[in-house]
């Protein structure tokens, strides 16, 4: 279908040749947005000091269709998760390296808009995109644009998080609404009546993560984000992993009044849908009211909640209902999908 | 969403939960043994897993899954015409999510969309045909599946289609009526129940009115109901009240949207668009008069007259018994495969794979790994 833009307006193979037009994509704008000396060099390979500790290392793929969202885009959404796979981990998020895989025929205002959308959130994150990579495939041969990061980051030598600090007794809390960007993703790609009312979370968790583990230390056992499969999945990953039970109860748990009437109506569980800005802690007992209170201070933990507990067990996650009900939790069987009625 | 809150409320639920427990202890003694009700609609048994009621009420009271899952209840046979109509060459194939997974005889549409054919999920038939008439160059086949809810909303996408002008939009309907499965299920001399949870939704279309031969051929107690907790519980603590006074009535506790006559003008589109048929079920195989067609003068728009794939005889898989299940026979931990050959991820029924499935409902909320 011809999109009436002029050939220059759009991503050609030829920008990802390594010749003339990926010299000009990379300095015209790669290197405008992620503007930072390590980056300038364009060496093969960006070489930065390390300091006392461990180093953190972790990659994903963004793969999201739509690529633009309400509350965020591919681009944000790059950085935020890596970044936050970093915080959860105890690390101070550091360098970044980005790789783009673009269809031909990719608009370039939307390439410009997508990385200058990752600049902010480097920005914002304390990050530095320090290498990166673009590839140009040929139309139909992928969809628009997937981005992959890998993120660096630091821990402290003083911080341990795992499995194997877990206890029975430890209380489970989030930082806010469970959900949102799972639904918002949904509206937006379905375009459903309601998609400007749900928001996506995306958004870089590392400062309230930090700000955690200063002020509890070794009294957070453990922090991991919230995103595919949702609040359930991770909690059924750490109680298998942990090898204990954890009994959630659904009273507790905030789900905003809009995610929860569409997921009502779509057939969906809100415990299940995809979070990019939410965060499990699991704290000693007698560290949890301050913990409560730091994340209720700080913007991104208003709706914090302590949702639950750790007991003895076999990996089992349990869920109380209102009525005093209980339900079992299991891993996310396949995409989650609509209902017929 | 603070009206559905009122419906929600814990308090008003553990007092209402206390009183159904009591009902429930004196039918059990009335009857020397459990109360046997069976929730029709699988949207019901979702919800009585979310809820834990089971839990709550174990021992006391007995919920049987019935036939309600559209999905569930879609035969092997068309299933496979499904995935026959997605390897013809120019067809995409329109469908609700549920379908997606659910396995035929030797694949299910989510394999055959791996392997290259052009499968689409849609939230609504009127979705389905705004794409036929952006792809011009394709055959829309949109897979009809449902009960009385749905078909009224895939009569209107075809005479929207029809309006449009559009030839590349057809119906491969498989939708169903639900009162003749109630039929079939209580002159099975095998079952044992003391009464229905009614459906919500198929009740809006068809009205309760459409109920009274549960109570008036069969003597059974029955209750339509939302799908709240605390309409649940409202229509336990009801159906309790007529087994303990001996009597059968059609009851409906869904006065908010069901009404006794039901939607009219829904049933006008029915009239207008589909005749009766006799269709097979998974699990009871052909019910007279249970499935809807296309009236001649929509034929055109049928799928299976414009295309007429080659469909060979379904094979079942051994072991399976989502037949039973949806008659109300077992329980899900009954059948020797649940949790263990079929699971959501490898389904050998259907049941494990609708959202509205007792087995994955079982599996997803009331069963413990270790």
């Amino acid at each position: 279908m011809p999109t009436g833009n002029k050939s220059e307006d759009v991503i050609l193979l030829a920008h990802g040749d390594g010749g003339r037009l990926t010299h000009e994509l990379v300095t015209g704008l790669f290197l405008r947005h992620f503007e930072n000396r390590l980056l300038r060099e364009l060496t093969d390979a960006a070489a930065f000091p390390v300091g006392e500790g461990r180093m953190a290392v972790t990659t994903d793929s963004f793969v999201i269709d739509p690529p633009f969202f309400p509350g965020g885009d591919i681009g944000k959404l790059a950085v935020c998760g890596t970044v936050n796979d970093l915080a959860v981990s105890g690390a101070e998020p550091r360098y970044l390296t980005v790789a783009f895989l673009i269809e031909e025929g990719f608009p370039l205002a939307d390439l410009d808009r997508v990385v200058a959308s990752m600049a902010q959130a480097c920005q914002e994150a304390g990050v530095q995109v320090v290498a990166g990579d673009t590839k140009v495939v040929g139309r139909g041969h992928l969809d628009k644009i997937f981005i992959n990061t890998t993120g660096v980051g630091l821990i402290r030598p003083d911080v341990d998080l795992g499995y194997h600090r877990l206890a029975p007794g430890d209380l489970i809390l989030v930082n806010g609404n469970m959900g949102d960007h799972g639904m918002a993703v949904l509206a937006a790609r379905e375009g459903f009546g309601f998609a400007d009312q749900v928001v996506s979370d995306c958004v870089a968790l590392h400062r309230i993560t930090g700000r955690l583990l200063d002020e509890l230390g070794r009294g957070v056992r453990l922090m991991r984000d919230l995103t595919r499969g949702g609040l359930a999945t991770s909690a059924k990953e750490i109680a298998v992993s942990a090898g204990m039970d954890i009994w959630l109860s659904e009273s507790e748990i905030p789900i905003g009044l809009a995610v929860q009437g569409a997921a009502e109506m779509l057939g969906v569980d809100p415990l299940y849908l995809a979070n990019e800005g939410k965060f499990l802690a699991v704290v000693a007992p007698t560290e949890v009211e301050k913990a409560l209170t730091l994340l209720r201070a700080d913007e991104l933990g208003r709706e914090a909640r302590i949702i639950g507990e750790v007991k003895a067990g076999g990996g089992n996650v349990f869920l109380k209902t209102a009525l005093g009900g209980t339900k079992y939790l299991d891993l996310l069987a396949g995409a989650p999908l609509p209902r017929i009625c | 969403m603070q009206i559905l809150d009122r419906f929600r409320d814990p308090e008003t639920g553990r007092a209402l939960l206390a009183r159904v427990s009591a009902l429930a202890e004196q039918a059990q003694e009335k009857l020397g043994r459990r109360v046997v009700f069976m929730e029709v609609c699988g949207t019901h048994t979702v919800a009585i897993s979310k809820a834990g009621l089971r839990s709550l009420l174990d021992g006391k009271l007995e919920l049987r899954s019935g036939p309600g899952c559209p999905v569930c209840v879609t035969d092997y046979g068309d299933i496979d015409a499904m995935v026959a109509f997605g390897r013809l060459p120019g067809v995409t194939v329109g469908t609700f999510g549920d379908m997606v997974r659910v396995p035929g005889s030797q694949t299910s549409l989510e394999q055959e969309k791996a392997r290259g054919a052009d499968i689409r999920v849609f939230y609504s038939p009127a979705d389905a045909v705004k794409w036929a008439e952006a792809n011009p160059d394709r055959e829309m086949v949109f897979l009809g599946v449902g009960f009385e809810t749905t078909a009224p909303a895939i009569a209107l996408s075809v005479a929207q289609a029809r309006a449009l002008g559009l030839k590349n939009y057809s119906v491969f309907l498989a939708n169903k009526v639900v009162p003749p499965a109630l039929h079939a299920l209580l002159v099975d001399p095998e079952l044992r129940l003391d009464g229905f949870i009614l459906p919500g939704h198929v009740s809006a279309i068809i009205g309760r009115r459409a109920y009274d031969f549960i109570a008036e051929e069969y003597g059974l107690p029955s209750v339509i109901s939302g799908f709240e907790t605390l309409d649940i519980l409202d229509a336990l603590y009801n159906l309790l009240r007529q087994v303990l006074a001996g009597e059968a009535r059609v009851e409906n506790g869904y006065t908010r949207v069901v009404k006794e006559a039901g939607n009219l003008r829904a049933q006008a589109l029915l009239d207008q668009f589909f005749e009766i048929t006799d269709v097979s079920w998974r699990g009871f195989g052909v019910i007279p008069g249970s499935g809807l067609q296309w009236k001649p003068e929509y034929r055109d728009f049928d799928a299976r007259v414009r295309f007429a794939p080659e469909v060979a005889e379904p094979r079942i898989p051994k072991g399976c018994r989502c037949g039973d299940l949806l008659k109300g026979k077992l329980t899900p931990r009954e059948c020797k495969l649940f949790a263990t050959a079929c699971t959501p991820t490898h389904p050998v029924g259907p049941c494990m794979v609708s959202t509205e499935g007792a087995c994955a409902a079982f599996y997803q909320y009331e069963r413990r790994s270790s």
